[in-house]
């Protein structure tokens, strides 16, 4: 069958099998930012934002969001222009192997979107389903914090 | 003169395509013609493969090839990728005719999709003849016992009719001797458990065939030299066919210091011509890569009154499940790295006993058998302090190493073999001790059990050592070359997992030549570009690799201050300094920029190309240290234990960057409070892990995460670069002694083995009642 997207505010139709999960047809299709390895909705590391909520994109099956609005972590900044948050996450330490950053950055991006001003315990809510092994998740927690504040003086 | 570029916070020079992410990792390219590896495993603890027929599974169009142990080398080998001569014994092949753990492979599926390879694997028929089975090391000691390996050629296992892979006995004076001489002695028996690394990147790699016809292997690992090695020998393909690349990795603490899927790939493309492809799933991480060795460990501990250590004696069984990787050398660190720390005590005994069960295998993992060691040690030493009514901090006071001494068991016990004579260059142990117990609030709280509700609260600690390397075994090297604008290129083998290597390597070199960080740029570890490094393993990142390539900086440092000598017209360069990119002499005041420099020898004068070269082996392997203090709340009804808060003052030598050695103090500490409190295999009848995924096997998430404080007590190591010394793994050691410390402080119950489950808390309240 046929699906569209607009992913990264750009449309894409791809022909896929009923049966395959989001996750599996974005890396097929290069969307390779756009990591897994759990299936089950349990690591986090295959966030992606769809019509602006954080879904993991390993429980989601492509069909079942015909139409959607996707936004992956290249939809939010580049290497040659970082958003904020991604800027906090290399100043801070926040970033180890890097496998579940950008899963983690979706998940604070949406939070923040919804709202700009969390208390600690917010943030430390909105990443909860994103499991990180290398930096035991501090220095994350203080980088979306320093983007906060980051966005705050942007403004 | 002050550091330019050293401990300062230079930010993390991969981060960039990490956070935006670039396809970066082994799966984030594909190859056309790729074929998908999949595997099929064994139901069975301990069988013997009779029959396995493949021919349905072949059938299948998109199937290219299915491989078992009928088509496949049958060279006997080890699959830990470590150092040579290998320490570990030679006992598995890329497929067994004998399977020994649930989990174990049996065949190999290459198929055009990952679909079809599932499908096949389906058609594979298997006639087992299943074996009785061990699992407990204690009973696989028994000459009644199954035997897990009877087969003539396997190598390097003391006594295969015991399931005895290894026997290690050191000693110092007299332990009996020792324990009569003591007021008292105290014994205490601890079991930790079977854990996994869990790298959020599962194990993957890529393999195909360059244009000459030779094998590349990209893939996730920590040691790319020994793919290289261990690839060769197990396909018998030359060295020289085979090149590896290791990518950005996604996370290993050990697991990926194997070699599980390379040789497959390899193998695949060599039959086949076309690139293959092998990623594990989450299921098949826990069931098939590698876990931690689970150790039953004895301490028992002689003192005076006074608190001095007369004798402590140590017993580990280790068991390693189906095969013997890694078995012997961290049953070797579970003593090396522990009984040092306490060199008051004149009479020291460590045996350790690695068997064979059938259980999965562990492997290398963060804190490499010191992680056991201490669970156990640094209770006994509170239960000591107890018994004498000392408290916990002078007890470790007293008997603990300081500077310009040694132990007998550094030259006693090295990893698999006999170690190297050792002197502690830092006299930090006091001052860690001090400034944790100040931070958590010790002395104001220890002893209080203060209630809220069934809530109570304890504190607890612990103190810990590790190493830096495996002294004259280790080797690093570096390639360093001089561009146009002053930048240089760093070729270096040395493997950067995710820990901030790169960004080290980095710093280092720029502070060696005067130039910024991001005028170094480093290459990853590529088998056939960059010269030779050991690997990312035994704490050896900053101290081995990061001497490797300061060598390599002050060669070629050597070779620019004798070119700008020249152009200066002076007779020597002694004084001459380095700095943002110049070369000064404060003599003349005459001065020339690195990149003037490399124009000049690259196009105009005497052309060549400046290039340092540089090696690193050191001869010995300095610990780093680390004093740990956990407040905790145990809640009496629910058996549930919160860390409340975790203070870790570690002396890690000079710190490189600030911000990279928070990361792994942090990191280390969370990995170890998850193995504390709920990481664990369950184990049904057959073997069969029970709880392979993340809903069952617990790590912990962001709300799990108490506050920590990791304090730094900076010294400085002479043989380190720039003084520096490991981190990685140390913090790792201390959740389960210094939480299990705490649990007593509050509730007065001790638990033999780990994680403090609420379950075991509960019971142990219970017995207590
Ligand atoms: S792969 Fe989707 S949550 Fe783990
Ligand atoms: S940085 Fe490695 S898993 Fe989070």
């Amino acid at each position: 069958m046929k699906v569209h997207y607009k992913i990264n505010e750009k449309d894409y139709s791809f022909e896929i099998h009923p049966g395959k999960v989001l996750l599996d047809v974005l890396r097929e299709n290069g969307f390779t930012e756009v990591k897994g390895n759990c299936y089950m909705g349990t690591c986090g590391a295959c966030t992606v934002i769809i019509n602006g909520a954080p879904k993991t994109s390993c429980t989601v099956l492509a069909a079942q969001v015909n139409d959607a609005e996707i936004i992956t972590i290249k939809g939010i900044g580049s290497v040659l222009k970082p958003h904020p948050l991604q800027e906090a996450f290399i100043k801070k330490g926040a970033v180890q192997c890097g496998y579940c950053t950008p899963g983690t950055i979706l998940s604070a991006y949406a939070l923040l979107q919804k709202n700009p001003n969390p208390t600690d315990e917010e943030i430390k809510r909105a990443i909860d389903g994103n499991l990180c092994r290398c930096t035991g998740y501090v220095q994350q927690i203080e980088a979306i914090k320093f983007a906060i504040k980051l966005l705050t003086e942007e403004k | 003169m002050e550091n330019k570029v050293i401990g300062k916070d230079v930010n993390k020079i991969d981060a960039l395509g990490l956070v935006t992410g670039e396809p970066v990792f082994t799966d984030d390219i594909k190859l056309p013609n790729m074929l998908h590896i999949k595997f099929l495993y064994s139901p069975h603890a301990n069988a013997i493969i009779e029959d396995i027929d493949t021919s349905e599974a072949e059938k299948l169009p998109q199937v290219h090839l299915v491989l078992t142990y009928k088509n496949t080398p049958q060279v006997c080998h080890t699959t830990a990728g470590q150092g040579w001569p290998e320490p570990s014994p030679y006992d598995t092949c890329m497929f067994n005719k004998h399977v020994r753990y649930v989990g174990e492979r049996v065949a190999a599926v290459a198929a055009e999709t990952e679909e079809a390879a599932q499908e096949a694997l389906k058609l594979i028929k298997v006639k087992y003849n299943v074996l009785p089975k061990v699992f407990d090391p204690e009973e696989a000691l028994k000459d009644s016992a199954v035997k897990v390996h009877e087969e003539e050629y396997i190598q390097g296992v003391v006594d295969p009719k015991r399931n005895l892979v290894s026997h290690i006995e050191v000693k110092a004076g007299d332990v009996e001797k020792g324990f009569k001489e003591a007021d008292v002695v105290v014994e205490h028996t601890f079991e930790t458990q079977f854990a996994q690394h869990c790298p959020i990147e599962t194990h993957a790699t890529i393999s195909y065939l360059d244009e000459n016809g030779r094998i590349v292997i990209r893939t996730s690992t920590q040691v790319p030299y020994h793919v290289r090695r261990i690839v060769s020998q197990v396909l018998s393909v030359p060295l020289s066919k085979i090149r590896v690349i290791k990518p950005r990795i996604g996370g290993g603490f050990g697991s990926k210091q194997e070699i599980i899927l390379e040789e497959v790939c390899a193998f695949v493309t060599l039959k086949t011509g076309k690139p293959a492809r092998a990623v594990y799933t989450r299921e098949e991480e826990f069931i098939s890569s590698r876990t931690r060795h689970p150790m039953k460990i004895t301490v028992k501990i002689g003192a005076k009154k006074d608190g001095k250590f007369t004798a402590i004696k140590m017993y580990a069984l280790s068991n390693t499940g189906a095969y013997g990787t890694h078995g012997l050398t961290v049953a070797s660190n579970t003593g090396s790295k522990t009984l040092p720390l306490y060199n008051k005590a004149p009479n020291v005994e460590f045996i350790a006993d690695v068997v064979y069960t059938n259980l999965p295998v562990p492997g290398a993992y963060r804190g490499y058998g010191a992680t056991q060691g201490y669970a156990c040690l640094e209770q006994v030493v509170d239960m000591v302090a107890e018994k004498l009514n000392i408290d916990p901090i002078t007890i470790r006071k007293i008997n603990h190493i300081r500077k310009g001494e040694t132990s007998p068991i550094f030259e006693a016990l090295g990893e698999g073999r006999e170690g190297v004579v050792q002197y502690i260059e830092s006299e930090s142990i006091d001052t860690l001790i001090d400034i944790g117990a100040k931070e958590i609030g010790f002395f104001e709280k220890w002893g209080k059990k203060i209630r809220n509700g069934s809530k109570v609260r304890g504190v607890g600690m612990s103190l810990h050592m590790q190493g830096s390397g495996i002294p004259k075994i280790d080797m690093g090297s570096s390639i360093i070359k001089l561009n146009e604008d002053g930048s240089v290129n760093v070729l270096y083998g040395g493997t950067d997992i995710g820990t901030g290597l790169d960004t080290v390597v980095a710093q280092i070199v720029g502070e060696v030549l005067g130039i910024k960080p991001d005028s170094v740029i480093v290459y990853p570890s590529d088998t056939d570009i960059t010269p030779f490094d050991k690997g990312a393993y035994a704490s050896s990142g900053t101290y081995i690799s990061g001497g490797a390539v300061k060598a390599a900086a002050i060669n070629l440092r050597d070779q620019i201050l004798k070119v700008a000598r020249e152009m200066f017209k002076e007779l020597d360069s002694k004084d001459y300094i380095l700095e943002n990119g110049f070369v000064i002499s404060p003599r003349s005041a005459k001065k020339v920029s690195l990149s003037e420099i490399a124009y000049d020898t690259l196009y105009v004068k005497k052309q060549k190309q400046l290039i340092g070269i540089g090696s690193f082996m050191s001869e010995s392997s300095p610990p780093p240290f680390a004093a740990h203090f956990v407040e905790i709340e145990v809640d009496e009804e629910t058996g549930i234990i919160t860390p409340i808060k975790y203070v870790a003052a570690v002396d890690c030598g000079k710190v490189i960057n600030p911000e990279l050695t928070r990361g792994q103090i942090i990191g280390a500490i969370v990995n170890g409070i998850g193995y504390a409190l709920s990481e664990e295999y369950k184990f049904g009848e057959n073997g069969r892990m029970l709880n392979p995924n993340f809903f069952d096997y617990r790590i912990p998430s962001s709300r799990d995460v108490p506050e920590i404080l990791p304090i730094i007590v900076e010294t400085f190591d002479p043989t380190g670069p720039f003084g520096a010394k490991s981190v990685s793994e140390i913090n790792i050691n201390g959740p389960i002694p210094a939480i299990g410390n705490a649990l007593f402080d509050a509730l007065g119950i001790r638990l033999n083995s780990s994680p403090y489950t609420p379950e075991k808390v509960l019971k142990a309240i219970r017995n207590k009642q």
